[in-house]
């Protein structure tokens, strides 16, 4: 009689499961580190510098920065003229994209199955993939050489709607999707005219959903340097008028990274930017998951 | 006309946005372009000579498709191990614990960070860490915008990736397990098989993030319009190429620079195409 020995190898096979989990657990490790290190990073180096002046004044120029260094003060001036330039600048996105978005994404909810909603979904796809440089060269070709004619805040604002438009129509139609049908259904049932429906009950009973669509998408856009170097250019002095150029944070940051008296200012304007940007996804996050249907 | 008509075609009319803006965007970059490919003709993508001396102005674009594509698949493959292990960490060995929580939202924070401030730390920090372990003299080049860029697509890479493990049916799992399978071989035998294009199309839709990636590019490269010969050479992205040159830019050059952004249009809505047509037939 013939006996089949099985070999075993189970310690070999619980000895590679546990190298395994090792490596799992260093790769995620790693991956947190870059997060702690910039993050802390910015508080530690940029904490210095924000006071009251930092939000009231606006950027000094290169000489004055320079004397300061020179008699060892800090740095005098702050970045009111980016923080008003940014304020505009988002703020015209969000006027210009938000109504389409929803708009858009309420035409595609109700009509789902066409070949027509089809393409602009896939548009807003592919629309929502393109890097933000060719949105600003873009941006400029349309607007900075044929409206306004200077760089100014409204070729920011532009191309900043142009990114946060895809963003808008594809939550707002997910978010709509998630609503009970028969909502819809009892106020069909009761004879409300299609737009009142549409808001006295599509909307408010997404808004949440809308408004973190919303708040995620302004995050996205808050940080965009690239577009806005080739469509508002920067302005040292505060600026409203739509026509002009504008500063804006991240342009003013670029400014100073490229001006060696400057450099010091970076830190603070950083931690400002990521903190701003930060809270509203904290914000977004808070509101999803309190309002979630489940 | 009834007021429901009306509703319906305000909103069809509002709809027509988005396809003017895409259809706009394609033809002014086309009509952009057109100088450039009429003067160079095929020689723009295959040359990788750059020289705005008025006269002799020559613009091939070899140069920056090369810096984008070796940048954009070093950070993917950069970006690989870390994602991978981070889903499996989220979506599969600490699934539902606290811990696994902190890690996700640590990794969402990765994607609120702006662009530049990550060109700013890959400045201060990690070029400098380059310069000590000698890897290149400046800390400058392709390796260093590698390792930026890994860091800010990893939150694409795993947000898809996580949803696709964590979906994966128990039943599978709880059968491989019951025959004696180890988790390691649950994961390489169960989960990676019935996740495989969902966590593919995930790095697919990073690597499109990477592609277009500007101002840490930037700030990293080096700026040296020529091909890089190594990891640690420098040179220059499209996006980058664009970002710098742009400001005294018109006529021929101005025109080669929108041509630039053309293929990286194409070649990013190419990528994302691919990416989001997996997406689609997964579900």
């Amino acid at each position: 009689m013939k006996v089949t020995t099985i070999r075993d190898n189970s310690n070999a096979r619980n000895t590679k499961n546990n190298i395994f989990l090792g490596v799992v657990i260093f790769f995620s490790l790693l991956t947190v580190l870059p997060i702690i290190l910039i993050v802390g990073e910015l508080v530690v180096k940029g904490i210095g510098q924000i006071n009251l002046s930092f939000f009231t004044e606006i950027a000094p120029d290169t000489l004055q920065a320079m004397v300061a260094k020179a008699n060892g003060e800090t740095i005098p001036g702050g970045i009111a003229n980016g923080i008003t330039g940014s304020l505009l600048i988002v703020a015209l996105a969000a006027v210009i994209a938000i109504p389409f978005g929803i708009i858009t994404g309420v035409y595609l909810y109700e009509t789902p199955g066409k070949r027509y909603s089809n393409l602009i979904r896939d548009i807003a796809d592919v629309l929502q993939g393109v890097p933000s440089i060719v949105l600003g060269l873009i941006v400029y070709l349309w607007v900075v050489k044929h409206i306004t004619h200077s760089y100014s805040a409204l070729a920011g604002s532009v191309s900043l709607a142009i990114m946060m438009l895809p963003l808008i129509i594809r939550s707002t139609e997910e978010t709509l999707k998630m609503i009970p049908g028969t909502l819809k259904e009892a106020a069909v049932a009761l004879g409300v005219p299609y737009h009142k429906i549409i808001l006295r009950v599509l909307i408010p009973s997404s808004f949440s959903g809308l408004l973190t669509g919303i708040l995620i998408s302004i995050s996205r856009i808050l940080g965009e340097t690239a577009p806005l170097m080739l469509t508002t250019l920067g302005n040292p002095r505060i600026n409203w008028d739509i026509t002009h150029p504008t500063s804006a944070v991240p342009l003013l940051i670029w400014q100073f990274y490229n001006d060696p008296n400057m450099v010091e200012l970076i830190w603070s304007s950083s931690l400002f930017l990521m903190g701003f940007v930060l809270t509203l996804n904290i914000i977004s996050k808070r509101i999803s998951a309190k309002h979630s249907i489940n | 006309m009834n007021s429901d008509k009306i509703t319906k075609y305000f909103l069809f009319a509002g709809s027509l946005l988005i396809l003017v803006v895409a259809g706009g965007m394609v033809f002014s970059l086309v009509g952009g372009a057109i100088p450039a490919f009429h003067k160079f003709g095929w020689h723009f993508i295959v040359s990788s000579d750059w020289n705005p001396t008025e006269g002799r102005e020559n613009y091939g674009a070899l140069p920056f498709i090369a810096g984008t594509l070796i940048t954009s698949v070093l950070a993917l493959l950069i970006s690989i191990p870390m994602a991978f292990s981070t889903s499996l960490f989220v979506a599969e060995y600490f699934r539902k614990t606290p811990v696994a929580s902190v890690l996700s939202s640590l990794v969402d924070l990765l994607a609120g960070i702006p662009s530049i401030v990550y060109g700013l730390w890959g400045f201060y920090t990690l070029r400098p860490f380059i310069m000590h372990l000698g890897l290149s003299p400046q800390g400058f080049g392709v390796f260093t915008s590698g390792i930026i860029l890994a860091i800010m697509i990893i939150p694409y890479a795993t947000s898809l990736s996580n949803e696709i493990i964590t979906m994966v049916p128990n039943e599978l799992k709880e059968a491989a397990y019951s025959l004696g399978a180890t988790r390691l071989e649950v994961i390489f035998n169960v989960i990676v098989p019935n996740a495989r294009s969902g966590i593919v199309a995930s790095y697919i839709l990073a690597f499109g993030r990477a592609l277009g990636e500007t101002m840490a590019v930037t700030m990293l490269i080096g700026n040296d319009n020529k091909i890089p010969h190594s990891l640690f050479d420098t040179g220059n992205t499209m996006a980058s190429v664009i970002a710098n040159q742009f400001g005294e830019a018109d006529g021929l050059k101005l025109s080669s620079l929108i041509a630039i952004g053309l293929l990286l249009f194409i070649i990013t809505a190419l990528v994302n195409t691919a990416g989001k047509f997996i997406i689609k037939r997964l579900s």
